[in-house]
C-alpha cells in the first residue's frame, strides 16, 4: 500500500483545520458565540448541520487516497512492489468493494438480469439471444422466486444492524451531551437515519445493486457516493481561492480609496462584464490544451483529473469574486467613516493595523455568510459545466457526469430512470440543507435582515 | 440625459479595452498558435508543415504584436492583435476556425435565441412577481412558512432536472410537444411552449423568494404603517404603496439581463435544439473554436454594458427622483 496525496486532497484538509481554527477563535468572542448559538437553537439549523457534516465527513475520507500493491507476479525479482495504477481512497474499502462489481451494462436497481439482450450460447452450443444473468447481482439466489423474500431478509438485517450502529454512536453522544440546551435530538435523529441507510445500503449492495448500474456496468449507488467528495470539494475550495483576492482587494478599495479604488473598481467590472460562461469555459478549453500538451506532468489518470477539477476549481474562484469584493469594498467605505476607525487614526495607529484589529473583524459576516450561500450554487454549477463538457474530467465521479451521461437513457424504452435517480438525490439533499443552512446563517450574521426578523 | 449617456459610453472604452486583452492573453499568450494548432489538429503525427498550413489558413501565422517585417503601420496592423482582436471593436467578427463568417450566423441565429428568451423573461418575471405579491399578503401565516419552504426545495434541484423532467413529463409521457426541434414558420409554438414552461417554473424558487424579500422589506417601512393607520386595504397597500416603491430593486435585478437575451440560454437551446446563439456558443466551446469563443465574450460584455446604461435610465423612469446629470 502506498499512500498518494492529491494536491485536492492536501488543500481540503488544510481547509478543514483552517476552517475549525478559524471557528474556535471566533467562538471567543461573545457577540459571535451568541449568533451561531441562534443558529443552531433551531431544530432545522441542528439537522442541516448534521446533514452538512455527513458530507464533508464523505468528502475528507475519500481524500485519503492509496494505491493498493499488487500480487508479486512469478519471476519478478523479490523485493520490488508494484502498484495498482488505479487509486483506492478509504471510503472505498468502508464501501466494501462497492465500486469493483462491474456488470457488463445496465442493469436495473435490484435486477438480476441485465437490461440489455445479448448473444448467447446454450449448452449444446445453439446460439440464442436473453438476458444474460448479472455477475454479481443477486448471484447467491437458487432460483429467481426468492428474489423478494432474499431482499426483505437482507434489507431487515442491514436495518437492524444499522440500529445498532445508530444507538452506539447516538448513545455516546448522549452520555456527554444530555445536558447541552441546543435541541442535540432533532440531530441524532438525522444521524440515526443517515446512519440506518447507510449500514443498509453498504451490507445490501454486497448481493444487489440497490441502484442499478449504468451503461458501463459501474454501481449507481457508488457513483453517487464518490460525487459527494467532487461536490464538497468544488463548493469549498472555489470560494477558498476567491477569498483572499476579494477581501484584499475590497479592503483595499474601501480603504485607501482615489487610485486603488478606481483600479479595483475598474478590475472587477470588467471580469464581471464578460459571461461568466464563456469566460470559465475559454479557460477550462485553454488549460485542457496545456494538459494535453504536457502529459509527462501527471504519472496516474487521477493525477490529470485533479490537475483539471484544481484549475475548475481556481477559474471558478478568479470569475465568482467581484460580487464579494463589491460588497466588502461598499462595507469598508461605510467603516471607514466610522468614529472608532477615525479615533484610531487619531491615534496615530497604523494602516496595517487599523484594517487587522477594525475593519476585517466587521466584514467578517459578509465573508461567512458569502461562504456558505456560495456553496450550494457552485455545487449546481458544477453539474451544468459538466454537461457543457468543460466541468470535471469524466474519468473522475461526479453528479455532473453522471446526468450528462444518463439524460439520453429517458429516450430508452423501457426507460433508463436510475443513473438519473442517484445524481438527483444526493444533489438534492446536500444543496437542500446548504441552502436551508445559509439562510439561518444569513438571518443570524446579517445586522439589516436580523432587524427585520424581529419586526415580521 | 444625452449628456449622461454619452460620458457612460466613454466610460465603457476602458472596460471594453480590458475585456479584449483579457481574452487575447487568454486565447494567444496563455497558449501560443503552435499549441492551439496541436491540439486542434491531433497531438499524433503533426508536422510543422501542417502546423504551419493550419495557421496560415486562420491567420493565426502572424506575429502576436509587432510585425517588423511589415513596413509603416503595418508592423502594428499585420499582428495577430490587430487581425483578431482589435477588429472585434468594429464588430467585425471574422470567421470561425471552421471558415464561417461568424457575423452572419450571430445575425441569423438571434432570432430563435430572441424567440425563447423573450416571452421566458416576461412570463418569468410576471410569474415570479405575481406569486410573491400572493405569498406576501399571506404573510405570517402556515401559507407564507410553507411557500418558502417550497421555494427552497425548487432551488434546490438542478436546472438540468427541470430540463429533463420537463422533457419526459411533458413531451414523453403526455405527448403534448415534440421533444426538441425548432421551425420557423407557424407551427413555431409547438416547440417554444415546453422550453418556456421549463425556463418559467425553474426560475419560480430562487426568484419568488427574492421579489418576497424585496417586498417583505419595503412592508416594513414607515409609509406602510401610515398608509395602514389612515385606513388604506391590504390589497391597496401592495399595489398602491409597496410594488410602485419596490420597483427599484426590482429593475436593478432586470434590466441589465435584457440585452443579454440575444445571447441566450446556452443549456435551454442545447437541450431543446434550438439553433439560437446559446446552442451556437455551446458547439463552438465543444468543438473548440475559439474564433467563435472570443467574438461571443466580446458581444456578451457589450450587451452587459448596454444593460448597465439601460438600469440607470429606467431609474428615472421608476423613480422621478432620480435624474442623471
Amino acid at each position: 500500500m502506498k499512500p498518494l496525496l492529491l494536491w485536492s486532497d492536501g488543500l481540503i484538509f488544510l481547509l478543514v483545520f483552517s476552517l475549525i481554527a478559524f471557528f474556535l477563535k471566533l467562538g471567543r468572542n461573545l457577540q459571535t458565540q451568541k449568533r451561531w448559538g441562534q443558529v443552531f437553537n433551531t431544530r432545522l439549523g441542528m439537522v442541516t448541520f448534521t446533514v452538512i457534516a455527513v458530507y464533508v465527513l464523505v468528502a475528507l475520507l475519500d481524500s485519503l487516497h492509496f494505491r493498493r500493491a499488487l500480487e508479486p507476479v512469478a519471476g519478478a525479482p523479490a523485493g520490488e512492489v508494484f502498484y495498482d495504477n488505479r487509486v483506492t481512497s478509504v471510503l472505498d474499502l468502508m464501501l466494501g468493494g462497492m465500486g469493483d462489481r462491474y456488470e457488463r451494462t445496465y442493469s436495473a436497481p435490484f435486477a438480476l438480469k441485465s437490461f440489455e439482450k445479448q448473444n448467447m450460447k446454450d449448452g449444446s452450443g445453439v446460439g440464442y439471444r436473453d438476458y444474460p444473468l448479472l455477475r454479481h447481482g443477486g448471484r447467491h439466489l437458487e432460483t429467481a422466486a426468492d428474489r423478494a423474500s432474499d431482499i426483505f431478509w437482507k434489507s431487515l438485517w442491514g436495518i437492524g444492524m444499522g440500529l445498532l450502529v445508530a444507538l452506539i454512536v447516538v448513545g455516546l453522544q448522549w452520555v456527554f451531551l444530555r445536558r447541552s440546551p441546543y435541541p442535540w435530538r432533532a440531530s441524532w435523529l438525522a444521524q440515526a437515519i443517515i446512519i440506518v441507510l447507510a449500514v443498509w445500503l453498504v451490507s445490501v449492495s454486497k448481493y444487489y445493486h440497490v441502484l442499478g448500474t449504468d451503461r458501463g456496468g459501474l454501481d449507481v449507488a457508488y457513483q453517487s457516493i464518490k460525487g459527494i467528495r467532487t461536490g464538497v470539494l468544488l463548493g469549498t475550495l472555489a470560494t477558498l481561492i476567491m477569498l483572499p483576492i476579494a477581501v484584499t482587494l475590497g479592503v483595499m478599495a474601501g480603504y485607501f480609496k482615489g487610485w486603488v479604488d478606481d483600479g479595483v473598481q475598474y478590475l472587477y467590472t470588467t471580469l464581471s462584464s464578460i459571461p461568466g460562461i464563456l469566460l470559465i469555459a475559454a479557460s477550462v478549453l485553454m488549460f485542457q490544451v496545456y494538459i494535453d500538451l504536457n502529459p509527462d506532468a501527471f504519472s496516474v489518470g487521477l493525477e490529470k483529473a485533479d490537475a483539471r477539477f484544481l484549475a475548475l476549481c481556481f477559474i471558478l474562484g478568479v470569475t465568482s469574486w467581484s460580487s464579494l469584493c463589491r460588497l466588502i469594498r461598499a462595507e469598508t467605505l461605510k467603516l471607514s467613516q466610522l468614529g472608532y476607525v477615525q479615533a484610531a487614526h487619531a491615534f496615530g495607529v497604523s494602516h496595517r493595523r487599523v484594517l487587522a484589529r477594525h475593519i476585517l473583524p466587521n466584514v467578517s459576516h459578509i465573508i461567512l455568510i458569502t461562504f456558505v450561500l456560495d456553496f450550494s450554487s457552485l455545487v449546481l454549477a458544477e453539474a451544468v459545466l459538466s454537461y457543457i463538457g468543460v466541468g470535471i474530467d469524466p474519468s473522475m465521479s461526479s453528479w455532473g457526469n453522471m446526468i450528462n451521461g444518463g439524460r439520453a437513457e429517458l429516450s430508452q424504452e423501457p426507460v433508463v430512470w436510475w443513473t438519473l435517480s442517484g445524481a438527483f438525490f444526493f444533489m438534492v439533499v446536500l444543496v437542500l440543507a446548504a441552502n436551508l443552512f445559509a439562510d439561518l446563517v444569513r438571518d443570524a450574521f446579517d445586522p439589516r435582515t436580523s432587524l427585520g426578523a424581529t419586526h415580521s | 440625459m444625452l449628456a449622461y449617456i454619452v460620458r457612460r459610453l466613454f466610460y465603457a472604452v476602458p472596460i471594453l479595452i480590458g475585456v479584449n486583452l483579457l481574452t487575447f492573453i487568454l486565447f494567444f499568450v496563455v497558449n501560443s498558435p503552435d499549441d492551439m494548432a496541436i491540439s486542434q489538429l491531433g497531438a499524433k503525427h503533426v508536422t510543422p508543415e501542417i502546423v504551419q498550413a493550419w495557421k496560415q489558413k486562420n491567420g493565426y501565422d502572424l506575429p502576436l504584436f509587432f510585425n517588423a517585417d511589415a513596413g509603416g503601420s503595418g508592423a502594428f496592423t499585420e499582428t495577430i492583435f490587430f487581425t483578431k482582436s482589435v477588429r472585434l471593436f468594429a464588430l467585425d467578427f471574422g470567421r470561425s476556425e471552421s471558415g464561417r463568417d461568424i457575423s452572419a450566423d450571430v445575425s441569423n441565429r438571434m432570432w430563435p435565441s430572441l424567440a425563447v428568451a423573450i416571452p421566458n423573461f416576461v412570463i418569468g418575471i410576471w410569474v415570479n412577481i405575481c406569486v410573491a405579491l400572493l405569498v406576501v399578503m399571506f404573510h405570517g401565516t402556515r401559507l407564507d412558512r410553507w411557500a418558502v419552504a417550497l421555494f427552497v426545495g425548487l432551488m434546490s434541484i438542478s436546472y438540468l432536472f427541470y430540463i429533463i423532467g420537463g422533457q419526459y413529463l411533458v413531451a414523453r409521457v403526455w405527448k403534448l410537444v415534440p421533444i426538441s426541434g425548432f421551425s420557423g414558420d407557424e407551427h413555431i409554438w409547438k416547440f417554444l411552449i415546453l422550453p418556456i414552461l421549463v425556463g418559467v417554473v425553474s426560475g419560480i424558487g430562487s426568484g419568488a423568494r427574492w421579489y418576497r424579500t424585496l417586498f417583505l422589506e419595503e412592508a416594513s417601512q414607515e409609509y406602510v404603517r401610515t398608509a395602514r393607520a389612515k385606513g388604506a386595504g391590504e390589497l391597496r397597500i401592495l399595489f398602491r404603496h409597496i410594488l410602485p416603491n419596490a420597483l427599484i430593486p426590482i429593475l436593478t435585478g432586470i434590466v441589465v439581463v435584457i440585452p443579454a437575451l440575444f445571447m441566450g440560454g446556452l443549456l435551454i437551446e442545447s437541450f431543446f435544439s434550438i439553433p439560437g446563439l446559446g446552442s451556437y456558443m455551446l458547439d463552438a466551446i465543444q468543438s473548440q473554436d475559439f474564433a467563435i469563443v472570443r467574438s461571443m465574450v466580446f458581444l456578451g460584455s457589450i450587451l452587459y454594458i448596454i444593460g448597465l446604461i439601460l438600469t440607470d435610465i429606467s431609474y428615472t423612469w421608476a423613480d422621478p427622483r432620480v435624474r442623471l446629470e
